[in-house]
């Protein structure tokens, strides 16, 4: 048995050797598929490696890297926190490492360097590994930026397209803005404790007011990592623009980390939450959940779609951390754990679909050439396992059961019926609330899938390149088809998830959930058995004997099929002539009666051009429609700034003169400033 | 949890599944009597059923597997949820397996099921079936699991079987709370089984239809299960309503005589909702599409101010 920290090593190192070894990719290409995607399978494997043992109660370990300042090593430490975000991180990691090296043949005969994307790939994951394992606010930040830079370099990959160059701009501005923001965050800790380790800062007693700070920096830093309303609005530009490996890693991983950094930051170096953080929780997590879901609604580019579907999933953990905040502050204990397994528990899952969502998004880009939904269909019978895949993706994000989303939001409503506990009304009441926003917002992520799949693989192809596009290689159907086995797996097993995840919480929390696997691991009894059950892998063999019904009618009927083939005919047309696809649906037209309903929350701006013909000027040779929407939020927080900003530089540039006398002139004062003070 | 729980929740199922038809036939003969038409047979749609399994099937060139699939999942689910529901006997071992979340979550499952596969064959009338019921379920969804999460605070227990045995055991109280459930159930329920006002089941009007646009494509056996999978639905609806309100007499052990009695009150008490629900569509005349939101609005609101008025007044 291979001990954690050999293990850990293992990972690191992996990662590592994958950052250099493509350094020399443009010479040698050969090196990215044997080389440094293999390594970074191994760190993938070790890292879940590390997760598996930690979350059976295996020991962690604590090693101080000779790095960093003479009076302040790089401190790591590994708890079971740590070990299971490393899972979620080696989870995609093995299924991105697998699927690349097939998606990157698309990008042999483009003009970008296979080196700088190498190596910024395994820098990237270098950090995110680094991250959960730093047990200091010093290494927490260093490889928190390592993180933000190398994720930049991948969304400005592509540079030559300007709209990428612009997306990394807001990106790398709002990550410094954030890694600001945690860095004050630490900083209220480090005046009071002292010390930068977390060992310290862990054992400050804050007064409510620093404490009530310090929660807000780290919730406006860290929620500008994970992209919380409004300070999502870096991530559905940055996301799309990557490599669709890299979003997925983005959306699917790097989002998790930014949970993560709020996790310890919040649970376990502040201690005990305020109960009026879990309201503040619950109104922003709320409110990303639909904002999310909303804007996913309206989006025609897939891979915005799906950056715009994690903005809502971050909504839903953040409900879930809303909700232990909540409890662990008004002293129910068992009931704030139970929230943070919710939120834990969904953030493995949210890791899991949507990766394997993203991974989806890139085939169709790479076979078929087309990012807009309007533009796809028909897909499911040019690339069949891929259909399946991402069929199965659709249903674990719209949180239907049996699959994976709905265990996680399943808790997450247990969690917030017990609001009965409460002494005060008007919190009784807001937490309902909360989860009638939940609800609506897993209704509306249905509707916006069934639009996905049913435009995107379902009906006839819209363009001609769609119709002769062909199913990927066998590396990238492997790797989304073992994200959907997991995807299955974690929601048939809920059980099983929340034990493990009891490890992770026990050390923060102190609690057990007692009751919850109480019956056995067939079935999930959150509170009570007599509260709330629920029995997954039961529910999935009564789905199944439905799937077994029509193997068995269709084995049956086998030979009535050989006498009398079923009749393939034409789909009906009223009498007026063949359908064609342009008479299909839109995936506009979908959401349309979504998008009058909550018409307040969006800007719209449509516009129709209709061209007439040149010798009748009333006959129309040429209509088009264009459909715009825009994040509300660039019109009511971010223009704002931006004009405060540059009117605030240009007052300030009137200092800048340009001549070299007014210069030497500011050095000479602050020189003599600097002089008095000092004296 | 022994086998002959599970035997007789088989049972249950069985009749269940069986008399949904009769109950969607029974609807049907009351409007048209009260149409001035003559109904046809209680039995009638048991002989469409048996004609449609029979009937070959044509599939349209464009239909993928999904389409073939879709309606065994379509059905299975419903059953299902339908198992899952109190029916004639309380404590049955599915309402174990599967709460009133999940309830939800298998009605979606099969919705998204059904959504698919009209937007399989790539007509106009698929997709617009499918982004009509999308956008009520969208609604309906929350409002039901508003209904749900009233219950479950009133009874402290999302399963459904121990909510209704917590009604008929406790002391009767007029609970304002589940007055706005009950309300708002029978919009939720009009709304996801698609009656009158919302949809109209006995329509192929382009403008108007919502569930037939979805399965206008089907023949055969597919049509069969879609037809019965939509009567197992209203007949769902129709017995959460019935049982959660107005549980009085539905059996609580096993015994003969208990559950005789409990089935023939459970006959007549939906009879009756039949016959109301039969009025209601002769005397409301269908809304238009955009109306139906602020329907079901009105169906939040009132499941929304039924939870309040338990956080807020009957708890303390």
């Amino acid at each position: 048995m291979i001990s954690t920290a050999t293990l850990t090593v293992i990972a690191l190192a992996a990662s590592g050797g994958s950052a250099i070894t493509s350094l020399v990719a443009d010479s040698r290409p050969g090196v990215v598929r044997f080389l440094a995607f293999p390594l970074l399978a191994v760190s993938g494997i070790a890292s879940v490696l590390v997760a598996l043992s930690l979350l059976t109660g295996g020991a962690g370990f604590t090693f101080e890297a000779p790095l960093g300042l003479p009076w302040l090593r790089w401190q790591l430490h590994l708890d079971a926190l740590a070990g299971f975000f490393l899972g979620i991180i080696g989870l995609v990691l093995i299924a991105v490492s697998v699927y690349g090296p097939g998606y990157l043949r698309a990008y042999r005969h483009k003009p970008y360097s296979l080196a700088v994307l190498g190596a910024a790939t395994g820098l990237f994951v270098f950090g995110m590994q680094l991250v959960v394992l730093a047990a200091d606010a010093f290494t927490f930040m260093i490889t928190w930026e390592l993180m933000s830079v190398a994720s930049y370099l991948l969304v400005v990959y592509e540079h030559l397209e300007s709209a990428n160059r612009r997306a990394g701009l807001v990106y790398l501005l709002m990550a410094q803005v954030g890694a600001g923001l945690i860095l004050l965050a630490f900083g209220v800790l480090y005046a009071f404790g002292g010390s930068f380790s977390f060992e310290v800062m862990r054992g400050v007693e804050l007064s409510p007011l620093w404490a009530g700070i310090a929660f807000a920096l780290a919730l406006s830093g860290f929620g500008m990592k994970a992209g919380i309303v409004p300070l999502h609005i870096w991530l559905p530009e940055a996301h799309p623009v990557a490599p669709a490996h890299i979003s997925a890693l983005m959306s699917g991983v790097m989002l998790k980390v930014a949970v993560y950094g709020f996790v310890r930051f919040t649970f376990d170096l502040l201690g005990q939450p305020h109960w009026s953080w879990g309201v503040t929780l619950l109104v922003a997590g709320s409110i990303t959940a639909l904002y999310g879901v909303l804007y996913a609604l309206m989006q025609h580019d897939l891979k915005r779609l799906l950056a715009y579907h994690s903005v809502e999933n971050i909504g839903i953990i953040f409900i879930g951390l809303g909700l232990a905040a909540l409890f662990f502050g008004l002293g129910l204990p068992k009931l704030g754990l139970l929230g943070l397994i919710a939120a834990l528990y969904h953030t493995l899952n949210h890791a899991i679909f949507k990766s394997l969502l993203f991974l989806g998004a890139g085939i169709i880009a790479q076979r078929g050439h087309e990012h807009n939904l309007e533009r796809m269909g028909g897909l499911v019978s040019r690339m069949p396992w891929t259909a399946a895949f991402f069929l199965v993706g659709c249903i674990s994000i719209s949180a239907l059961p049996p699959f994976n989303g709905f265990a996680s939001e399943w808790l997450t409503f247990q969690t917030a019926l017990q609001a009965t506990q409460l002494e005060s009304g008007v919190l009784r009441a807001i937490v309902p609330v909360t989860a009638a926003m939940l609800a609506l917002t897993g209704a509306l992520a249905a509707a916006c899938f069934v639009k996905v799949y049913g435009i995107a693989f379902l009906g006839q192809p819209r363009t001609r390149r769609l119709r002769h596009a062909h199913e990927a290689s066998w590396g990238m159907v492997f790797a989304q088809g073992m994200l959907a086995i997991m995807c299955l797996v974690f929601g048939i097993l809920p059980t099983t998830v929340v034990v493990a995840l009891e490890e992770v919480t026990r050390p923060l929390t102190g609690q057990t959930l007692a009751a919850a696997a109480r019956e056995g691991w067939l079935w999930l009894t959150p509170v009570e058995p007599a509260v709330a059950s629920y029995s997954a892998p039961v529910i999935f063999a009564g789905v199944s004997i439905a799937l077994c019904a029509w193997g068995v009618a269709y084995l049956a009927l086998r030979d009535r099929r050989r006498r009398e083939p079923v009749a393939r005919v034409d789909a009906w047309e009223c009498g007026f002539g063949p359908i064609n696809s342009r008479m299909q649906y839109s995936a506009t037209g979908f959401a349309m009666p979504l998008r009058e309903i909550f018409q307040p929350f969006f800007h719209i701006t449509e516009e129709q051009v209709r061209e007439m013909s040149v010798e009748l000027p009333t006959l129309p040779v040429r209509l088009s429609y264009h459909i715009h929407t825009e994040d509300m939020f660039w019109a009511w927080f971010y223009r704002p700034i931006e004009r405060w900003v540059m009117n605030g530089a240009r007052i300030v540039a009137r200092i800048q003169t340009g001549q070299l006398r007014h210069y030497l002139a500011y050095s000479f004062f602050t020189l003599v400033l600097l002089l008095w003070l000092v004296v | 949890m022994t086998l002959a729980g599970w035997l007789l929740a088989l049972a249950q199922l069985v009749v269940f599944v069986a008399a949904a038809p009769l109950f969607t036939s029974w609807v049907k003969r009351h409007k048209a009597m009260l149409g001035n038409r003559r109904p046809a047979s209680l039995l009638q749609p048991y002989r469409d059923l048996r004609k449609l399994f029979a009937k070959e099937i044509i599939l349209a060139r464009t239909a993928s597997p999904v389409f073939r699939l879709a309606p065994y999942v379509v059905f299975g689910t419903t059953a299902l949820a339908a198992s899952v529901v109190p029916f004639i006997v309380l404590g049955s071992p599915m309402s174990v397996v599967a709460d009133a979340i999940v309830l939800v979550g298998l009605l979606a499952l099969g919705r998204f099921f059904l959504a698919l596969a009209a937007m399989d064959v790539g007509t106009a009338f698929g997709g617009m079936g499918a982004s009509r019921e999308m956008m009520v379920a969208s609604l309906a969804e929350p409002a039901m699991l508003m209904v749900v999460f009233t219950l479950a605070m009133v009874a402290s227990s999302t399963n459904l079987s121990t909510v209704v045995e917590h009604l008929l055991v406790g002391p009767f109280t007029l609970r304002p709370s589940l007055l706005f459930a009950f309300l708002a159930l029978l919009l939720v329920g009009i709304a996801e089984t698609g009656r009158i006002p919302v949809d109209n089941p006995a329509t192929h009007l382009e403008l108007t239809m919502i569930h037939e646009a979805m399965i206008l494509e089907y023949t055969g056996r597919y049509l069969a299960l879609m037809e019965w999978a939509a009567s197992m639905k209203l007949m769902l609806y129709a017995v959460l309503v019935v049982n959660l309100f107005v549980p009085w007499g539905i059996a609580q052990q096993a015994a003969p005589v208990a559950l005789a009695t409990a089935g023939v009150l459970l006959a007549v008490k939906l009879a009756l909702l039949g016959i109301l629900l039969a009025v209601t569509e002769t005397a409301v005349a269908k809304m238009r599409l955009f109306r139906v939101p602020t329907f079901l609005a009105v169906a939040f609101t009132i499941a929304l101010v039924g939870m309040l008025s338990f956080v807020i007044l009957e708890t303390a």
